[in-house]
């Protein structure tokens, strides 16, 4: 028996306000309130608000952090400009060498909650952030990791929360409710974060998210959170904010062309073939799985993870088998109706010889066949904001 | 909505009509429960259709679920133009949102379906 999932702390104002709560990786979130393609909508139009409490926060503390870091991240995190985050994977390998990609996350040169920002000795503490369903055995692993002094790993999930504001307000959104930080916010580089206090609460907020629009991630202390939540969706109300829920952020990734551990990026994955090779810094390091990376760079023999665009509204879904001349050639990770394009969609891992674009190819969907073709990724990308 | 309507646990209406036949459709739960629909498929004039079993599909943004037949028969209409205007079957879904009419077997084995009084207490006792 599966134990009671988890509450974010915002898990009252949820249930309060129609969300659908739905047990995700051990944690009880709302898949949606209204309709997940007006909730999505609002996101590629004005802005949404998030509740991404499960998602993992750690704290990496002590000062030979970053050192320790360097070594088992597949990124480069040594010499990051203070206040950086970078996307990584996190891997390790057994002493026969198996490698086993734990999960993918984001590293950062900066705490990942604001009451650690006081631990700051100049070389970090750095923080990562990691996918609920793999958080305990990312802890687990990196604990194991440890070396005897001089670091030590915080696991911040609970005590916190993280809500994600994305879309093309965001930012008016955001910096209108952070007084003097404000104009420090709106200048944040993406993948930067800084300490900053919104609508009065100390948070750490950076320019991420998993949507493919602009927007911030904030992490504020649990009992703060319901307050900065209210703030948020008061000052967006004007353009028309709305409180979003798990599906529509997994439609929106989906259109961004983003990849979710477990569907396109699983434990023995090919990063390179998947197009996470940016997230595998090789030169000159040495790393858990820096080897069997270094292969599978050099061979350029795995499946690879393609777009497929359908004529019609019809659904492929994970596991759905590709199909090329008669002949099954890949098989779907993930795959939507989606809101922005009005068509079903889908990503998929195929052999390289059907994955130039234009290829066709049928999807079996429910022993039905579904016409389609290979396109490129991502469906969707934001427009350029004006100069 | 009809006295003589009656409900499929898996929330599907029948509603017997003067000429023999029965109307079927979803409920206004089934359709709220389900939202953002995209896609529906529907079965051929002139086929089958078995109680409890799959007669079609219909299609969220999130997942796809089966459309069960409440009782045996043959399929004599359906609302064709049903899968281009899904929003019907939010809007009207007891009217213009009916998807196929069947005629039954056996008249009488809608008597083994609920009536409204114990749908609604069906849906009030499930988790929402």
């Amino acid at each position: 028996m599966s134990p009671e999932p988890l509450r974010t702390a915002l898990f009252d104002w949820h249930l309060g306000h129609g969300g659908r709560l739905v047990d995700f990786a051990g944690w009880s979130m709302p898949v949606q309130y209204s309709s997940i393609v007006d909730e999505h909508c609002a996101v590629r139009r004005a802005a949404g608000l998030f509740d991404v409490s499960h998602m993992g926060r750690l704290t990496v503390a002590g000062a030979g952090a970053a050192a320790w870091l360097e070594g088992l991240m597949t990124r480069r995190v040594a010499g990051m400009p203070r206040g950086r985050v970078r996307y990584t994977l996190i891997a390790s390998e057994d002493a026969a060498g198996a490698v086993r990609i734990l999960d993918d996350a984001l590293v950062a040169n900066a705490p990942v909650v604001p009451a650690d920002a006081e631990l700051d000795g100049g070389d970090g503490p750095s923080g990562l952030v990691v996918n609920a369903g793999n958080r305990e055995r990312v802890v687990a692993w990196l604990r194991s990791r440890l070396p005897g002094s001089g670091v030590e790993l915080l696991d911040r999930t609970v005590g916190t929360a993280m809500l994600a504001v994305q879309g093309p307000a965001a930012v008016a959104i955001v910096t209108g409710l952070a007084a003097g930080d404000g104009p420090r916010l709106a200048a944040l580089a993406n993948y930067a974060s800084a300490t900053a206090t919104i609508a009065g609460v100390p948070a750490v907020i950076s320019r991420t998210g998993y949507t493919g629009e602009d927007g911030y991630e904030i992490v504020v202390p649990a009992e703060r959170a319901t307050a900065v939540w209210e703030a948020i969706l008061a000052a967006g109300a004007p353009h028309g904010i709305l409180p979003c829920g798990l599906g529509a952020r997994d439609t929106l990734r989906l259109e961004a062309g983003m990849p979710l551990y477990g569907h396109e990026l699983v434990e023995d994955s090919d990063p390179f073939a998947i197009g996470l090779g940016l997230a595998v810094d090789l030169e000159g390091r040495r790393f858990p799985g820096a080897e069997t990376f270094r292969a599978q760079a050099a061979q350029a023999t795995g499946r690879v993870r393609v777009g497929i665009g359908f004529a019609g509204r019809r659904a492929a879904r994970e596991g759905s088998p590709v199909v090329v001349a008669g002949a099954e050639c890949g098989r779907v990770t993930s795959g939507s109706f989606i809101p922005t394009l009005g068509r079903a969609v889908a990503m998929a891992l195929v052999d390289r010889r059907v994955a130039a674009t234009g290829t066709p190819v049928e999807v079996i969907v429910r022993d039905s066949p579904q016409p389609g073709e290979v396109v490129p990724l991502p469906f969707y990308r934001r427009p350029k904001p004006a100069a | 909505m009809s006295a003589a309507m009656r409900f499929a646990k898996s929330h599907e209406w029948i509603r017997p009509e003067a000429d023999g036949t029965a109307t079927v459709g979803i409920s206004a739960y089934a359709v709220e429960a389900l939202t953002d629909l995209v896609f529906m498929q529907l079965p051929k004039v002139g086929s089958r259709v078995v109680a409890g079993q799959s007669f079609g599909e219909i299609e969220s943004v999130k997942a796809v679920s089966d459309l069960y037949a409440p009782v045996s028969g043959d399929v004599v209409a359906v609302n064709a133009t049903l899968p281009e205007r899904l929003e019907t079957l939010g809007n009207d879904p007891y009217g213009e949102g009916w998807i196929v009419r069947i005629r039954p077997d056996d008249p009488a084995a809608l008597d083994g379906l609920l009536d409204q009084a114990a749908y609604e207490a069906l849906v009030a006792s499930s988790p929402h």
